[in-house]
């Protein structure tokens, strides 16, 4: 087999020095009546040219050459080339996590660059790349509220993306903590009222998205004051990444947890991705997760260095902030790219795109139906209401090869005939202007009843 | 090394002073010692309650981390804020600096914690395992 | 830097990480004005970004670098050359399983139709990937001998997160969550994090003399408050519980189940099968046995195999086989444990892992098993002269050592480790696990051939000789690096953890004091 460096002599020299005639006398530690003695029934090895058009056969099963409207957590942007020509060097992509600082400083102060990025996006003091994901990074981010606080009351943002909060509630089933919902108001944002009505002196913290799903940005400033007032924390959650480059970061919040997704990092059916916990300067100690810090080495040269890791599992075992282990270093890197390729005045630009190419399909679409929340700010997802039905309505877009906004009726069935749409930097005026053409067809099939 | 008569010890190699109604903790020169360089004391805050052999806190240092037990029962009245900035203090001097002071519920729980020799020879008897 | 003395024995054929750059961080390389970027002209109206947010425009500018290209490729590049990598020599990590990450399955990854489909994608669209699911899902099933499996965990972890939340919510169908979780001393630390994440008390089993599963201490610990007993197997010290049978009875007879952390998974697979030997749930790392890329520390992947009554549990949504002979997501699983992370899993590594199976097949799967498992034993029979064994148990896919003949001369396992480095290699594991006090832990893997092998062998017999006639060497060691011994204790009293150059949007660093 082509990845096993060994000829058959060599193996067996080495069983004879080892003193045991064959393979099968170092496996006896096995009772018996469990070692296998067929072939495991999976498909028959495959030359790489094989391996390929199995896959390629694969793909072509997949959506292509249809332009999209789909967002909800995760976002189509420009992955730049140089991205992956970097990422798949074999240093980066085969090398472990950096224990052994001396031989990895590549790893480490690449995630050191992440880290500065990051706090200067988001307004916060610390951050580190160790979460799975948006969703489990708002789970542990309101883990390291509970924890923190010692109280064990915990709002959520009925606006949070569905999935999050799905993630939430099996964390928190067995933290002794619970999770409330907040409802959102008719402008698509947290309805501060019912917030206000809601924090008591026993909150942890209060969980927003922002953009929210609704892409509707939260009204920040405001959420703290109320969260704050009470001693609750304010944890911010960012789905979309390239909105930092245009809307105000969340400066207010204790904790801030983002999916970095956009930030280079492949669709890929879901994952893998990358997620992000920011906090202040003061919750350091119990922030979860991998964290790399600048030191010296003996000759006073700067070095760079994972730090605090008595916080993780492999110190504290069953004390530990956390059971988490693997990062997401290499799509971290990606990130790391893509921000210092967009740069200072690129990420800002390029958010700028997208909210231009946003309010030009809202404009559009919203002609042909209804697009709700329209009092508040949004980024580059909006919601759209139409007389068809979305099933109707998308697959007719399908037929002219669009996948259209997603269907909302499965997690806010209160709104009706409702769908998400995303436009990005990447999204087209002539896709939008086609997509805006078939939803006309049928509104004005129906006016003219 | 010479273990203050004055103090008295437990076998999670913390001290204690008592001065009339307030017991003074910290860890012994030993602890340090198998701990290295310590980075971060974790302390609670004055007027959580403490009791007798229960965890109350914990030491850090770069590789390890270990629970403090409480060698008294009572309530604490003062916190060492020396070491939040310098916790390197304890390295130095372990049993000066302090962790924190409690007030006692009941001074007489002390007759029952190792004296300076009791301590000396268990820790003899640990290194020479 | 510091040059290399007189007593130094080294070999000329090891690749060293390049020493000599001096790559400063990117922003100190920034300046502005210059780009890395160009976006395409926008082909819609311009927008006013303060008409349209208001009160939510964002007005600083967040400091970030200002790069060419070339500048961005000479900086990551250069950062690479001071890592080392699996594709430079050897890791002899235990239990990390550091195999050869084969390159068609990066291709493959990025193949359009896979890297480019969104998860919300209509399913008549995305009927590739689910294919690709289920293969590999059908796949993992048969190599644990399992009835039912979830590819939704993005890490061991995780993975091990999701099994013990199963298990509870099995026990609680029952009518008694009940409360402990018993973990021999030998575990991986997300173990007993992971058992009390999920509302457990830990309970340590302490290993008997051969480094495994104390079976009559076991029979005394395992009532009926008893959840499961946490089980690697192979342990972490490479040896088989040969008593496993045994284990599986003792916890089926008071009701608790028997979780299997298949890290070691390197040691079974088309050898044996963890369901055929009493194992109810257990998680896979795909990042280990499987073959998908460190990448500096993850992703990873850690799906959830388990036995039929228990896949009333597993998380939603899953891939099934509809009438209509297609397939389809369904949530359709009443008593399920709920999602553990937004969407399906980390795909991009179900498409790595599978094209792995696939360019092994059943032979080429149970040979890598068994090279893997020569190999380790290899490495202790060229090494058991000089380092002792803690226990004489037979090895598997790794081999355990300590320092104690080392340790006479002041050497501990973290000195020898640093030494190898000058030697070319990746220290092994240190320290680990705890109940070998000074343990060198090693596992090759099958990805190693016999002149690295003997590479390696000849380099730790070098440094076993250095500890008796110059031990100094290896207690200043490393000697040929870019960077020496780094100052951890100091990282840890006072970090540093970004980069200090002017803040932007003139929000002050909070330096408060740290009151929590």
């Amino acid at each position: 087999m082509r990845y096993l460096p060994k000829s058959d002599a060599e193996r067996a020299a080495m069983l004879e020095e080892i003193g045991v005639s064959s393979i099968d006398d170092l496996f006896t530690a096995i009772p018996e009546e469990y070692r296998l003695k067929r072939d495991l029934r999976v498909p028959r090895q495959m030359a790489e040219s094989e391996i390929i058009d199995y896959f390629k056969t694969a793909a072509e099963k997949n959506a292509k050459v249809y332009s999209s409207f789909l967002g909800a957590g995760a976002y189509r942007h420009y992955r730049p080339v140089v991205i992956d020509s970097l990422v798949q060097r074999g240093e980066f992509l085969t090398s472990y996590t950096p224990y052994q600082a001396e031989i990895t400083q590549g790893t480490l102060q690449a995630i050191f660059e992440f880290q500065t990025m990051i706090c200067e996006l988001t307004g916060m003091d610390i951050a580190n790349a160790s979460m799975y994901d948006g969703s489990t990074g708002a789970a542990e981010a309101v883990m390291m509220a509970v924890r923190v606080t010692g109280r064990d009351n915990v709002l959520v943002a009925r606006t949070v993306h569905p999935e999050y909060r799905d993630v939430m509630h099996t964390y928190a089933q067995h933290q002794g903590h619970d999770a409330n919902e907040v409802t959102y108001g008719q402008d698509g944002r947290i309805d501060l009222a019912a917030l206000d009505q809601a924090v008591t002196e026993e909150t942890a913290c209060v969980l927003v998205q922002s953009p929210n799903f609704f892409g509707v940005i939260e009204d920040i400033p405001s959420i703290a004051e109320i969260a704050h007032k009470k001693g609750a924390l304010l944890i911010v959650s960012i789905a979309e990444a390239v909105s930092l480059g245009i809307v105000r970061p969340p400066v207010e919040a204790d904790i801030v947890s983002m999916e970095a997704q956009s930030f280079g990092v492949a669709l890929s059916y879901g994952g893998p991705y990358c997620g992000v916990l920011a906090a202040k300067e003061k919750y350091l100690r119990q922030m979860p997760g991998r964290l790399v810090g600048e030191t010296k080495d003996t000759e006073g040269r700067r070095g760079f260095v994972l730090t605090l890791s008595t916080r993780e599992q492999h110190i504290r075992r069953e004390k530990a902030t956390s059971n988490i282990c693997t990062n997401q270093a290499l799509v971290a890197l990606m990130a790391t790219i893509f921000m210092t390729v967009y740069g200072k005045q690129g990420i800002r630009e390029l958010a700028l795109q997208n909210l231009a190419k946003a309010k030009y399909a809202s404009d559009k679409l919203g002609s042909h139906g209804t697009l709700m929340f329209s009092r508040a700010p949004r980024f580059h997802e909006f919601v759209l209401q139409t007389e068809e039905p979305p099933k109707r309505l998308n697959a007719r877009l399908m037929e002219n090869k669009i996948i259209g906004g997603l269907d909302l009726r499965r997690w806010y069935p209160e709104l009706h005939n409702a769908t998400l749409w995303c436009a990005t930097e990447l999204t087209t005026r002539e896709q939008i202007d086609a997509a805006a053409a078939i939803v006309a067809e049928i509104s004005v099939a129906s006016a003219a009843r | 090394m010479a273990y203050p008569e004055k103090y008295k010890y437990t076998r999670e190699h913390e001290w204690v002073e008592v001065n009339g109604k307030v017991g003074i903790i910290g860890i012994t020169d030993y602890a340090q010692n198998s701990l290295g360089d310590i980075v971060f004391v974790d302390a609670p805050k004055v007027d959580t309650k403490v009791e007798k052999g229960a965890v109350f806190g914990s030491v850090e240092s770069v590789k390890a981390v270990s629970d403090l037990y409480s060698p008294v029962t009572g309530t604490v009245t003062e916190v060492n804020e020396d070491l939040k900035a310098s916790p390197e203090k304890i390295n130095s001097d372990a049993h000066g600096a302090w962790i924190i002071k409690v007030g006692l519920s009941d001074p007489a729980e002390v007759e029952s914690l190792l004296t300076a020799a009791d301590y000396e020879k268990f820790i003899a008897e640990e290194t020479g395992k | 830097m510091a040059t290399m003395t007189s007593g130094f024995v080294g070999t000329t054929r090891k690749v060293t990480p390049h020493i000599t750059q001096n790559e400063p961080l990117s922003f100190e390389k920034s300046s502005p004005g210059k780009k890395g970027y160009k976006l395409a002209p926008l082909d819609v109206p311009e927008v006013d970004a303060s008409a349209l947010l208001g009160g939510t425009v964002r007005e600083d500018e967040p400091t970030l670098p200002e790069l060419s290209e070339i500048e961005i490729i000479r900086h990551f590049t250069r950062l690479s050359t001071w890592n080392y990598a699996i594709d430079l020599g050897m890791y002899p990590l235990g239990s990390c399983t550091m195999k050869y990450n084969p390159r068609v399955n990066e291709f493959v990854s990025r193949l359009e139709g896979i890297a480019e489909a969104h998860p919300y994608q209509p399913e008549r669209l995305s009927r590739g990937a689910m294919v690709i699911i289920k293969l590999l899902k059908d796949c993992l099933i048969e190599i644990t001998g399992m009835d039912a499996i979830t590819l939704q965990p993005a890490a061991g972890a995780h993975g091990e997160f999701t099994g013990m939340l199963m298990t509870r919510a099995y026990h609680t169908s029952k009518g008694n969550p009940r409360k402990t979780v018993i973990i021999p001393d030998s575990a991986h630390g997300t173990n007993p994090a992971t058992a009390a994440a999920c509302g457990y008390q830990v309970v340590n089993l302490k290993s008997n003399a051969q480094g495994g599963v104390d079976v009559a201490a076991l029979e005394k610990m395992v009532n009926e408050e008893t959840a499961a007993l946490m089980l690697t197997n192979p342990s972490t010290l490479g040896v088989f519980e040969a008593q496993i049978h045994k284990i599986a009875d003792v916890l089926h007879q008071k009701g608790a189940l028997l979780y299997m952390d298949g890290a070691n998974m390197n040691a079974l697979v088309g050898k044996t099968r963890p369901g055929d030997f009493g194992v109810d749930v257990m998680h896979l790392n795909l990042h280990k046995t499987f073959s998908t890329p460190h990448g500096g520390g993850g992703p990873g992947c850690g799906p959830v195999a388990c036995k039929q009554f228990l896949e009333p549990f597993l998380p939603v949504p899953f891939v099934m086989l509809g009438e209509d002979g297609l397939l389809h997501w369904s949530s359709d699983r009443p008593h399920t444990v709920g999602r553990v992370r937004m969407f399906y899993g980390n795909f991009g590594m179900f498409v790595r892992a599978l094209a792995y199976i696939l360019a092994n097949g059943p032979d080429g799967l149970r040979q890598t098993t068994e090279d893997a498992v020569l190999n380790a034993n290899y490495i202790r029979k060229n090494l058991e002269d000089l380092y002792e064994l803690p226990y004489d148990t037979p090895s598997m896919h790794e081999v355990v050592f300590s320092d104690r003949r080392q340790a006479k001369n002041g050497i501990k396992t973290g000195d020898i480790a640093k030494r190898l480095i000058d030697y070319g290699f990746h220290p092994y594991t240190t320290s680990f696990p705890l109940i070998v006090p000074g343990a060198l832990m090693i596992e090759p893997t099958e990805s190693e051939s016999r002149e690295e092998l003997d590479l390696f062998v000849d380099a730790m017999r070098q440094i076993a000789r250095e500890a008796e006639e110059n031990p100094q060497l290896i207690t200043t060691a490393p000697h040929s690096t870019r960077i020496s011994r780094l100052d951890e204790t100091t990282a840890a009293r006072k970090p540093v953890l970004r980069w200090q150059g002017a803040p932007a949007h003139g929000v002050e660093v909070d330096t408060a004091a740290k009151e929590w």
